[in-house]
Parts: C-alpha cells; sequence; structure tokens
C-alpha cells in the first residue's frame, strides 16, 4: 500500500467540484482510497481518521488544497495525482470561461455592482455562511441558504431579522424552492400555476410539486426553510412567514404546508394562521397531529402524493373527494399486484430492504409500513426503539436514509454519487432472506445527471447474482421529478422498466406496493 | 421589499459558493451573478476572530 499526498497552497475549489473530483480519482484502477479537499480542521481529522493524513499536511489551512491518494502500486502515484491537477484545472477553465466580465469578490460588492439585484443563494461551508447570510440580509436581500452546519443560534438571528426586515430566510439546510419560476438549487422544472407550497421538508417539497405537475397543476411558489425550523428553538419563523407571504399572494390559490412533524408549540402556531387566513391549505405534517390542522379547518392529507391529489382537486374547482376515486384505483391496482409479486418470491424471503436518497421519502415509507408492520429499524426510526446498531448493515425489516450525515462525510449526497447505494443493493441483493426492495430516484437540478448510467449496471449485476441463486427478487422504485427535468422522467422509467424494475407513480404508491408484499408473505 | 413583492418582481440572483447552482439556474434561463467567494482572512480562524471583534468593537 502506498500513500502520497501535495499541498497546493491558495487553491480554492467548491466543495460539489472537489468531491466529484474525488470520486474519479477512486474510480482508477489500483486507487484504494481518495480525498481531494479543502485544508480544513474538520477534513484533516477526517484525514488523520482514515490514516491519510501524511506529516506535510498538517500545516495545511482552509485556503490550501490538498490531494491525497492511497495505491496499491507505487508506479502510478504520481500520474493519478497529475490526473487530480488536471480535473481541477479543467473545471477552473470551465468555470472562467462562463464567468461575468466582472465577478464581485463579496456580497457588498455585488450589491453596489448589480442593479436591482434581490435574491441570495448561499452555499459556503457552514462556519462562514451564517455570516454571509446576515451579509446578503442586512443588503436588503432575500436568502436562500443552502449550506448545513450553521449554528441554531445563528439561524434564529436570521430569521429574526428577516422577519422584521420582512426578507425571505429560506434555510440553513434548505435543499430545494421554486421563487418566480426558477428552480433554486436541487429543484425540478414544474408547471406554473395557482398552488403554493411551504416546505420544511426538501424532497417533499419535490415529490409535492412533481406530483402536482403531473397532474396537471402548478406551482406559483415553493417556499424552502430548512428542516429546524419547524423545531421548538426557531419556533416555525420561516414556515409562518411563507403562509403569511402566500395568502398574500395574488397567484396562489391553494396553499400546501409540507413537513415532518411540527413541535406542538409550532402547530399551535401553524393552527392560528390556518383559521385565520382564507385559501384553501392542504397540510401534510407526516405523522403530525392531523386534528390540529382539521379542527382549525384545514385540510390534512395522509401521504405526499394524497396532498398533491387534493391540491390539484382544489385548484381545477373539482369535488374535493375527486382524489379519493383516484387513490382507490390505485390501491386495488396495488394490492392486485401484489400478489403477483408474492407468487414469485421464495419462501424464507420475507424482509423489506428499502434505501432511500430522500429523507422525507425514507420518512414517509416508513409510516406507511407502521400500518402493515410495526418493527421496521433505521438510522432515523419514527420509533426511537428500531433505531439501527450498525448503519452499515441492515437488521430484519430495515429502510435508511442514505442522505444522513454518517453517509456522507467527505462524500457526494446519494442524489448525487450513487455508488454507496449501488455497493448497498448488492449487498441486499446476496441475502436470501430479501423479500422487496424499495428504492428512491429524484430528479432535478443538482442530482445526477445520469443516474440511468449509475443504476443499470447495479441492477443488471443484481439479476446476474440472483439468476445464479435461482431466486426471485422485486426491486421497486418510484421516481420523483417531471418529463421537463433535464434527465426527463418518462425516459429514465422507461428505461428502467426494461431491466425489470418495478416503476410506481409515487413514492406512497411504491412504499404500500413493498408493504403489501411483507403483509402477504407474514400472513401465508 | 416585502415577501410578496419579490413574487411581483423579475429575479435577480448572486450565487456564493457551489458554482453548479449558477450553472443549473442558466439552463433554465435565468440571470444569476457568480460572487469569487473565497473564506476570509485566508481561512485563519484565529485571524478571523481577531477581525470580527474589531469590527463590532
Amino acid at each position: 500500500m502506498f500513500l502520497k499526498g501535495i499541498i497546493k497552497s491558495g487553491e480554492y475549489f467548491d466543495s460539489i467540484t472537489l468531491m466529484l473530483a474525488t470520486k474519479s480519482l477512486t474510480e482508477i484502477k489500483g486507487v484504494l482510497e481518495a480525498a481531494v479537499i479543502m485544508g480544513t480542521k474538520e477534513n484533516k481529522e477526517i484525514l488523520k481518521a482514515s490514516k491519510m493524513l501524511l506529516p506535510e499536511l498538517e500545516s495545511a489551512k482552509d485556503t490550501d488544497l490538498l490531494i491525497v491518494v492511497k495505491t496499491d502500486n507505487e508506479k502510478n502515484i504520481n500520474k493519478i495525482l497529475k490526473k487530480a491537477e488536471k480535473l481541477l484545472e479543467e473545471s477552473k477553465h470551465k468555470k472562467e470561461e462562463n464567468i461575468d466580465e466582472y465577478c464581485p469578490k463579496s456580497i457588498e460588492g455585488a450589491v453596489k455592482q448589480i442593479p436591482g439585484v434581490n435574491l441570495a443563494i448561499i452555499s459556503v461551508a457552514g462556519k462562514y455562511a451564517g455570516d454571509e447570510a446576515m451579509k446578503a440580509l442586512k443588503n436588503g436581500l432575500h436568502v436562500m441558504l443552502f449550506s448545513d452546519n450553521v449554528p441554531i443560534k445563528k439561524e434564529i438571528e436570521l430569521k429574526k431579522y428577516a422577519r422584521e426586515k420582512e426578507l425571505l430566510m429560506m434555510g440553513p439546510d434548505c435543499g430545494t424552492a421554486i421563487i418566480n419560476g426558477a428552480p433554486l438549487c436541487f429543484a425540478n422544472v414544474v408547471n406554473k400555476g395557482d398552488i403554493g407550497i411551504v416546505a420544511a421538508s426538501g424532497t417533499g417539497l419535490q415529490e409535492v410539486s412533481c406530483i402536482i405537475s403531473k397532474e396537471g397543476g402548478g406551482i406559483s411558489q415553493a417556499i424552502g426553510t430548512g428542516g429546524r425550523d419547524v423545531k421548538k428553538n426557531v419556533g416555525g419563523i420561516m414556515f409562518i412567514e411563507g403562509i403569511k407571504a402566500l395568502a398574500e399572494d395574488k397567484e396562489t390559490k391553494v396553499i400546501v404546508l409540507v413537513s415532518k412533524p411540527p413541535h406542538k408549540e409550532v402547530l399551535k402556531k401553524i393552527a392560528v394562521i390556518i383559521e385565520k387566513i382564507n385559501k384553501p391549505i392542504v397540510t401534510i405534517l407526516l405523522g403530525g397531529d392531523s386534528e390540529a390542522i382539521k379542527n382549525a379547518g384545514g385540510i390534512p392529507a395522509k401521504t405526499l402524493e394524497e396532498a398533491a391529489l387534493i391540491a390539484v382537486s382544489i385548484s381545477k374547482g373539482k369535488n374535493i373527494d375527486d382524489f379519493k376515486k383516484i387513490l382507490k384505483e390505485n390501491e386495488k391496482e396495488i394490492e392486485n399486484l401484489a400478489k403477483e409479486e408474492v407468487k414469485k418470491i421464495k419462501k424464507g424471503q420475507k424482509y423489506i430492504r428499502g434505501l432511500f436518497s430522500g429523507g422525507t421519502l425514507c420518512d414517509e415509507s416508513q409510516l406507511l409500513f407502521k400500518e402493515a408492520i410495526s418493527d421496521v429499524y433505521s438510522n432515523t426510526p419514527i420509533n426511537p426503539d428500531f433505531k439501527l446498531k450498525d448503519v452499515w448493515k441492515s437488521y430484519k425489516h430495515t429502510i435508511i436514509d442514505l442522505g444522513e450525515d454518517e453517509f456522507t462525510v467527505g462524500r457526494p449526497h446519494p442524489m448525487i454519487d450513487f455508488s454507496l447505494r449501488n455497493k448497498r443493493i448488492l449487498e441486499e441483493v446476496k441475502d436470501p432472506e430479501v423479500a422487496v426492495i424499495l428504492l428512491d430516484l429524484v430528479l432535478g437540478y443538482g442530482s445526477n445527471k445520469n443516474p440511468d448510467k449509475e443504476l443499470l449496471p447495479i441492477i443488471k449485476r443484481a439479476h446476474k447474482i440472483l439468476e445464479k441463486e435461482e431466486r426471485y427478487l422485486p426491486i421497486i422504485c418510484s421516481v420523483t421529478g417531471t418529463d421537463k427535468d433535464p434527465q426527463n422522467k418518462k425516459k429514465i422509467e422507461k428505461i428502467l422498466k426494461k431491466v425489470g424494475v418495478i416503476i410506481m407513480k409515487s413514492n406512497a404508491a411504491a412504499s404500500k406496493l413493498s408493504s403489501n408484499i411483507i403483509k402477504i408473505i407474514g400472513e401465508e | 421589499m416585502a415577501i410578496k413583492d419579490l413574487f411581483e418582481k423579475e429575479l435577480k440572483i448572486i450565487n456564493i459558493g457551489l458554482f453548479s447552482f449558477k450553472e443549473s439556474l442558466e439552463e433554465a434561463n435565468f440571470k444569476v451573478f457568480q460572487v469569487n467567494w473565497e473564506p476570509p482572512a485566508g481561512g485563519d480562524e484565529e485571524v478571523l476572530d481577531a477581525l470580527k471583534k474589531l469590527l463590532n468593537s
């Protein structure tokens, strides 16, 4: 085993560029491990833990670039380091070609140079992000703060200031929003329309907005708040401000609220505001108290799909119960499909393995499974008694969120980098007790541009393993996206169907099919 | 500018951080200006803390 690293002083690159360079290096034959990272204290700790922090790298600063590779062959190591430098050089050139003639170095400079600028997207490292967001707010800009690891105290300070100045403060850890039709960060290309969304959950917003669009409805605005907004400390500041803004917005006829269960005090505030607003408000609070919403005059939904269908019914002036007909037909189809699948599954296959890249989709799936079976283990369990002891290994019924911190340190999010989930799919396929593999696939800007190329070889390898062992294993997947997304949902679904993946209309439908299969097996 | 007023205006966006967010928005035909951001004080936390104290005093 050979280890070599270099420091490039004063070379600053953003985290996605670095992670993609790391990924390219690890794909080279002979490379055991690689890291292309900035020399921050946290990154040096990661290197130290992987025994890759060479003594000459210890003095590196935040603005120094570190390239470290571990190989099985000394001959190629210099070539590989050169390749990393070349990759970064290319990305720098690409950036320079696309950059404007004048490129401000600060938010203050940008506001002075660009008349009428009104929104800042901030995605720098968490320890700097809060200060940059405050600078943007103080310069009168609305903010979308993508970065995570911003202290909660700072979040509260930012949101209180924004509320006082009547500005949007979306995030920290806000992955997606659609403002005036602009898909910000990880968002999909959806129809314009009269349905407004406030969401404290990124993939929840994506799933709801995509289903609305598919069903012929459209989005006026989709405001993200970041997941912590509805917790006790932040008190729902931006969630409430978002609802108020949509209530006043002339283009918005129906409002949809998407969140994991809010803190009970925040829920009270949401109920109070629902009571005051004269527009229909549909809520999907994934396991939250639906009675409080109903009593306030809101319309609680059970799944993200249901929330989207109700909103479209109202938007189109149809009977609000119309969606029930669609869902009932779907449920019947799902039950029949489950029966057919069970016939092909061998005795002894009994467990679900759900491998998710979207956190809210993982939660929704667990909630739907809870109706059929009680013991589903997870790294983010609904019931804390079912916390996985080792997140790297599934146990009995397991549904995991691969977008959680334990899986993403030093690696891009699983919506971008499929390698970790692909490896896990093969592990699950090899387990003879597994009866269903359940996946999500999230398309849109920011996500992997060629998900079919990432998934296809793995599905084919999975089938080879299963053929050899004379076993059938359904792989069920729902695709969150639209046909107008850069990846094209229709095209991706067609490709996956061709290799035998069972494609369902929504995450709720995919989860219901999976839970039906497990339930029938359990009853046999 | 109040939030509801933003909804009626043309968006003019600045992007601080991941360059791919600018590229995606431009692909969707929105104009975005990149801020050529680098960690303040060269990423030296001690210098940064000292600067913050000076600015706040």
